[in-house]
């Protein structure tokens, strides 16, 4: 518990990161908008092994942080309300047994990727790019299973570290 | 991978309603015959049905616009490029062909989605 300061620095410092070779990764997918979300592995982790409210803060300091390095003004606003969205979808599964970290982490992936475009057709005006929606589901669906599985590893690796 | 059934359920939901809205989308962008709109340096030189066949020349011959079963395509025009010949068929509501040279904007208008365009504008 005293430590307590200093592991969700490191949490914070991975989760940017993480946000940083997401960076270097040119248009991952080759589709526009479709990204891993390196940094939800992070989020995924933290589910796990931090209380909700401080994964929570772990979330709102890595978008704003990774924002105003690597991102401007309205990626921020996108990932805010990606990750705060995939987080309370995330928060709520997971108190459900019936779900594995998998499922969770699918969730997670499409309802960060369903917050960004509520933001879209916001900031748009226009409903048109529900369009896109299509697409984007199918890529949290991806996403969210290669987050599932590395958070899987990660998880089990931690077995033994308390915070 | 520590799978369980609702983990499964859940992803099988997801992409159901994806490919749901896909085809939804396709059929009802594909169910609607518009029309096509040609406008010339922003003169609307004449409305289209999508729904008859026929072929249509614009600006005095530098462009000629071919109508076919509900698509409308440029099949030929002047300009050296040609990226308007090259582009595909268009159908759906607010597809455009665009032959700038000529300054001819082609764009479909598919009465239908008057619903979400009143509540978005």
């Amino acid at each position: 518990m005293k430590g307590k300061v200093a592991y969700f620095g490191v949490f914070t410092a991975l989760a940017l990161i993480f946000s940083y070779i997401e960076t270097l990764i040119p248009v991952s997918f080759g589709i526009w908008g479709v990204k891993l979300g390196l940094a939800n592995l992070i989020i995924v982790t933290a589910l796990y092994k931090l209380k909700l409210k401080e994964v929570y803060l772990l979330s709102v300091t890595r978008v704003i942080l990774s924002g105003f390095i690597f991102g401007n003004y309205f990626s921020i606003l996108y990932s805010m309300a990606g990750g705060l969205l995939s987080l309370t979808v995330m928060a709520a599964l997971k108190r459900d047994t019936g779900f594995s970290i998998m499922g969770v982490s699918v969730a997670g992936g499409v309802a960060h990727n369903i917050g960004q475009l509520i933001v879209a057709v916001l900031v748009a005006e226009s409903l048109s790019v529900v369009y896109y929606a299509p697409i984007l589901l199918a890529a949290g669906v991806l996403t969210g299973l290669v987050i599932g599985i590395l958070a899987g590893q990660m998880i089990k690796r931690l077995v033994n570290i308390q915070f | 991978m520590g799978f369980k059934k609702k983990d499964i359920l859940l992803i099988l939901v997801i992409l159901a309603v994806a490919f749901l809205a896909y085809y939804l989308h396709d059929l009802l962008g594909a169910a609607a015959a518009g029309t096509v709109t040609v406008k010339v340096d922003g003169v609307i030189e004449g409305v289209y049905s999508l729904g008859e066949d026929q072929e249509i020349t614009i600006n005095n011959g530098t462009n000629h616009l071919v109508i076919k079963n509900g698509k409308a395509d440029m099949t030929e025009a002047d300009c050296p490029d040609k990226l308007c010949v090259n582009q595909k068929a268009i159908s759906k509501n607010h597809e455009s062909i665009i032959c700038l040279p000529n300054k001819v904007i082609v764009e479909v208008d598919s009465g239908d989605n008057g619903k979400l365009d009143a509540v978005t504008n």
